[in-house]
């Protein structure tokens, strides 16, 4: 293999291996079966004032099988890579499936998907993140760092960026073969101004989001790193100038930088049909958006309109076909503010009708089973022109315009959450009037979607997302995007957490 | 295969890859660096998962990680040259590669999974020192002896210790009774059954041959009832599942059900609470992550002292509690010596080998220790406190068992164990989430119904300052933190004045 999006894999026994364990498999009377070899490099680096704290150089190799033999799942994964070692995954499988078959209450299917042939996949970026030296990703860092040491506002300052660029060899016993590459980056800096008489301090990150960019996002293609780093020393003093906020009832602007975390907690995840069954409720949850609501859940006011996909350029969710070897798609999960659809994998679909998935399967190494998994859920902007944030703003007269996420924590059926943020500005009669600290905003899903009276246009429309969204057990972590314009909702419930810690 | 014969099978003969003793002597001796260290895990895992009265995903797997750590002593001027780049931000501008016992040392580390190109990988991790400034975490390698893990090279000689299904053989062969029974009663099992060993290998240029066999396992189980309003959970860590009885977790999970069969709504406040030892874990695993001694040290930490300093040495709280981690705590076993393939703010990837022994962090209801590696408790004047791989509060002397707690109680709410343990305002540690699968109301000594589910908002400093009563510590699992910090013994507490924010509709 010579194209650029397969190098991660050169060298490694790809037909031998997956050959051997589907073969294997299908002797052993599996009616599905879908194997995964899969390279994942991942660079980590963090600098503490300046000077390298810790970096990370890894190469995760292995080999994953996953089975379905008379209703009954079961997987074996291994980091030899050899025919050998390929065919006793199916041994090991099958024999898990038939041990754990008598405690089968529901026989596993799956949801057709036409096989797809031999396929390849790339996402988009220019500069592999993880062929760029060490010392060159150290330079880039202390760069940014001692910009913000400059000031004298700042005290401290944390540099770090996470690269991880994976490859994926995925072949099923319908005959798909598929060849994927993706290439995702997090570069993050955090100021924190301490006042050590007091024995206080206070912080403000970069609000960049991580994409599926390569090297070329730290260079600003898809940023202005140097805008906002030049922002954050003066916006840092301003923070510890300000006054803390009266906890009460406000309407809140908010920035697609903290409203992503948002979409993720109380759309994202309640919208995943194993959660809204109960096939999490002993980890993750399960969800308030029953199945039963499908099509009649007042899920938030009409200007809202949430799309799943897994196709936006960029996005951390995005990918060709998933690890089931479905196609990725876009699907609407909100319209008109109504619950119309769910995320879904192939077991998922076939136990409830649909005849097909819309391809949320993943599993986040090879080691481990893939399990439906969030796609890019994102609110989509209003429709021509739409409003800017400023015009939101205009409709204010006390409130607060949220910027950039930071705490956040909602409950196991996803009703009530609790978010911060990286900063907080006053908004009196229409107008920004200074940042005040210590908020929280706290809200019920529904009644916090239906206070929202009007989202932006195109052009507040920013991805933001996450490396690290949590689910399964043993936990796996997903990289997912979310997109969204700004927001306003009205009479929403404020915290000040300095109150909330005094006894 | 019976629950009583768990005699393990040794590591299949046909495997391709080399023995880990071999990667880590290849590695070495390929190692050109000024000093090396060499991590071989193998880790060996097996689990059932389920839910809705069926298995849903059950694995197997074998993982193999090698991590290679190379150092580069530096000239004087070399190491010099980075002296100020901290720069006015950059607090006292302190070195520490030039730490009592440490020339200045750059560092770097590569690592990979399977069968790993041991020669390669080597010299990745020599390019990656090559090319990297003086490290503020050097210090003279860990040399054999006494200060170093006290396990032999008998040990070391030893092979891995693997798992398989068999572990769990007791849990899935009754699973298809206790959904039946589930099914007759109206309600759903679902949960989680893990089984791994960990055996890792570490050999340095300094001579130490250490091995550890780490065993980490998990039970865990949820009963909903069929309409979703009344929802429990158990769950317990342990080394063998020898000690899990899925049976005795159906009682009770059967016991809390029938708790719940009144149901009580009551509004946010503050409330006294009886937290069982599940939920102390909850909170106090999220503090001990917090005991960094440099975060302290710089003004930025709920340990940090107004006006400069650390609070190592004030009192934390007015019941006498210890807050405790020792590889030798029975039960608890944990790895006695340092094994680290990436350096952090407490950590040091120096102080591979490093022996861990028993640490205390709170004694006496006071502030004993901070987490440091060796290079920044050199600077500070401190002894080195990696950190340990178990934690347990204990209140001395104390005898009740939560039972107890609950007959002595006139009105508090029992809780089950807390979720979504987010941090809210690092200064004061205020950490967020929501009480899961069981709140009770207790009135006059009796459990008298369930409650609704709570959001709260609590620092677990206040909760150990506002502690009235603690237990007999015993075996818990955080549910939160569990995945990661399997090895946990916690007092039930009792907790004044504990502040649930706001009411959560979900069960």
């Amino acid at each position: 293999m010579t194209s650029r999006d397969s190098d991660g894999l050169a060298g490694l026994p790809l037909q031998e291996v997956r050959s051997a364990a589907l073969e294997r498999a299908r002797a052993l009377g599996c009616s599905h079966a879908e194997v995964r070899v899969e390279r994942i490099r991942s660079q980590f680096v963090a600098l503490r004032d300046g000077r390298v704290e810790t970096t990370v150089d890894d190469t995760e190799i292995g080999v994953g099988l996953h089975v379905v033999r008379e209703g009954s799942i079961g997987f074996a994964a291994t980091v030899e890579l050899n025919a050998e070692a390929a065919a006793r995954l199916a041994d090991d499988a099958v024999n898990l499936a038939a041990q754990t078959s008598a405690a089968l209450g529901t026989r596993v299917e799956m949801a057709e998907e036409p096989s797809h042939g031999e396929v390849r996949w790339s996402s988009p970026y220019e500069v592999d993140p993880t062929a760029v030296p060490l010392a060159d990703k150290v330079a880039l860092l202390e760069d940014w760092s001692r910009r913000l040491m400059a000031s004298d506002r700042v005290d401290h300052v944390a540099a770090r960026v996470l690269a991880v660029v994976e490859d994926k060899h995925y072949a099923d016993l319908s005959g798909t073969v598929t060849t994927q590459r993706r290439v995702r980056i997090y570069p993050v800096v955090e100021a924190v101004a301490v006042d050590a008489e007091s024995g206080s301090f206070e912080s403000m990150r970069t609000i960049a989001p991580p994409v599926g960019r390569g090297w070329e996002y730290t260079s600003g293609r898809g940023w202005d790193w140097d805008a906002e780093l030049d922002t954050i020393p003066s916006l840092l003093a301003e923070k510890v100038a300000s006054p803390t906020v009266e906890a009460g009832t406000y309407d809140l602007v908010i920035d697609p930088s903290n409203l992503w975390l948002t979409i993720h907690e109380s759309v994202g995840h309640a919208t995943e049909l194993d959660r809204a069954l109960g096939y999490e409720a002993a980890y993750a949850g399960t969800s308030f958006a029953t199945f039963d609501k499908l099509g009649t859940l007042r899920y938030g006011s009409p200007v809202m309109h949430v799309v799943g996909d897994r196709t936006t350029p960029h996005g951390l969710a995005s990918v060709g076909y998933d690890d089931e070897g479905v196609e990725s798609q876009s699907f609407d999960i909100v319209r008109d503010g109504v619950l119309v659809g769910y995320q879904l994998d192939r077991r998922m679909a076939a136990e409830n009708g649909f005849a097909r998935s819309n391809g949320c399967a993943f599993a986040d190494s090879p080691l481990h089973v893939p399990i439906q998994r969030m796609a890019n859920v994102s609110l989509q902007p209003a429709p021509g022109d739409g409003p800017s944030t400023e015009e939101l703003l205009s409709g204010v007269d006390r409130g607060i315009y949220v910027v950039g996420d930071k705490s956040w924590s909602i409950d196991m059926q996803r009703y009530n959450f609790q978010f911060t943020g990286q900063r907080f500005y006053k908004v009196e009669h229409g107008r920004l009037a200074g940042q005040c600290k210590d908020v929280a905003y706290q809200a019920q899903t529904t009644e916090f979607w239906g206070s929202l009276e009007a989202v932006g246009g195109r052009a507040t429309y920013v991805l933001g997302g996450a490396f690290n969204c949590g689910k399964g057990q043993p936990g796996q972590v997903a990289p997912v995007s979310h997109g969204c314009p700004s927001g306003l909702f009205r009479g929403i419930r404020v915290l000040n957490t300095r109150a909330e810690a005094s006894r | 295969m019976s629950p009583g014969h768990r005699h393990l099978p040794p590591s299949p003969e046909d495997r391709h890859l080399p023995p880990p003793q071999e990667v880590v002597e290849r590695a070495l001796a390929a190692s050109r660096a000024d000093g090396c260290a060499v991590i071989v895990e193998e880790v060996s895992q097996a689990e059932v998962r389920f839910a809705n009265n069926t298995t849903t995903t059950n694995g197997v797997r074998r993982n193999r990680r090698v991590a290679v750590v190379s150092f580069r002593a530096l000239a004087g001027a070399d190491a010099g040259a980075d002296a100020d780049a901290g720069g006015p931000g950059s607090g006292t501008g302190r070195r520490r590669g030039g730490a009592a016992g440490a020339g200045p040392s750059a560092v770097g580390v590569a690592s990979g999974s399977g069968e790993v190109d041991i020669e390669a990988l080597v010299r990745a991790s020599e390019a990656e020192a090559g090319g990297a400034g003086p490290a503020e975490d050097a210090f003279a390698p860990v040399e054999p002896g006494p200060g170093a893990g006290s396990m032999g090279s008998t040990a070391f000689d030893e092979p891995s210790v693997p798992t398989s299904p068999a572990a769990l053989a007791g849990v899935i062969a009754g699973l298809g009774d206790a959904f039946g029974r589930a099914r007759a009663a109206g309600n759903r099992l679902a949960g989680f059954a893990t089984h791994g060993i960990e055996t890792v290998y570490l050999g340095t240029s300094a001579g130490l041959r250490l091995r550890h066999a780490q065993p980490a396992g998990t039970m865990e189980l949820v009963a909903r009832s069929a309409d979703g309003s009344r929802s429990v959970w158990a769950g317990a860590g342990t080394s063998t599942f020898e000690d899990i009885d899925l049976h005795a977790f159906e009682q009770r999970l059967e016991r809390r059900l029938a708790w719940a069969g009144r149901r009580v709504e009551l509004p946010a406040g503050r409330y006294e609470v009886l937290l069982p030892p599940d939920a102390t874990a909850d909170l106090m695993v999220a503090m001990s992550e917090a005991m960094s001694g440099r975060d302290a040290e710089e003004g930025r930490s709920p340990f940090s002292s107004p006006g400069g300093g650390t609070k190592i040495g004030e009192p934390l709280c007015a019941l006498p509690f210890e807050l405790r981690g020792d590889p030798g705590e029975p039960g608890l076993e944990a790895a006695p010596f340092l094994v680290t393939a990436a350096s952090g703010t407490d950590v040091s990837v120096f102080d591979n080998g490093l022996s861990v022994g028993p640490t205390s962090w709170i004694e006496g209801g006071r502030l004993r220790r901070l987490r440091y590696h060796r290079a920044a408790a050199a600077h500070s004047g401190v002894d080195p406190s990696p950190p340990v791989g178990n934690l347990t509060l204990a209140l001395p002397g104390a005898t009740a068992a939560l039972d107890d707690m609950i007959a002595g109680t006139e009105r508090a709410l029992l809780l089950t164990c807390l979720w979504y343990i987010r941090e809210v305002d690092p200064v004061t540690l205020l950490l967020t989430g929501l009480t899961r699968d069981g709140v009770y109301l207790v009135e006059h000594g009796e459990v008298v119904g369930a409650v609704n589910n709570f959001r709260f908002n609590e620092s677990p400093l206040d909760v150990l300052a506002r502690a009235v009563e603690a237990g007999r510590s015993e075996r818990a699992l955080s549910r939160e933190w569990g995945e990661w910090m399997n090895r946990t013994a916690m007092p039930p507490l009792r907790v004044a004045d504990f502040n649930m924010s706001s009411v959560s509709p979900a069960t």
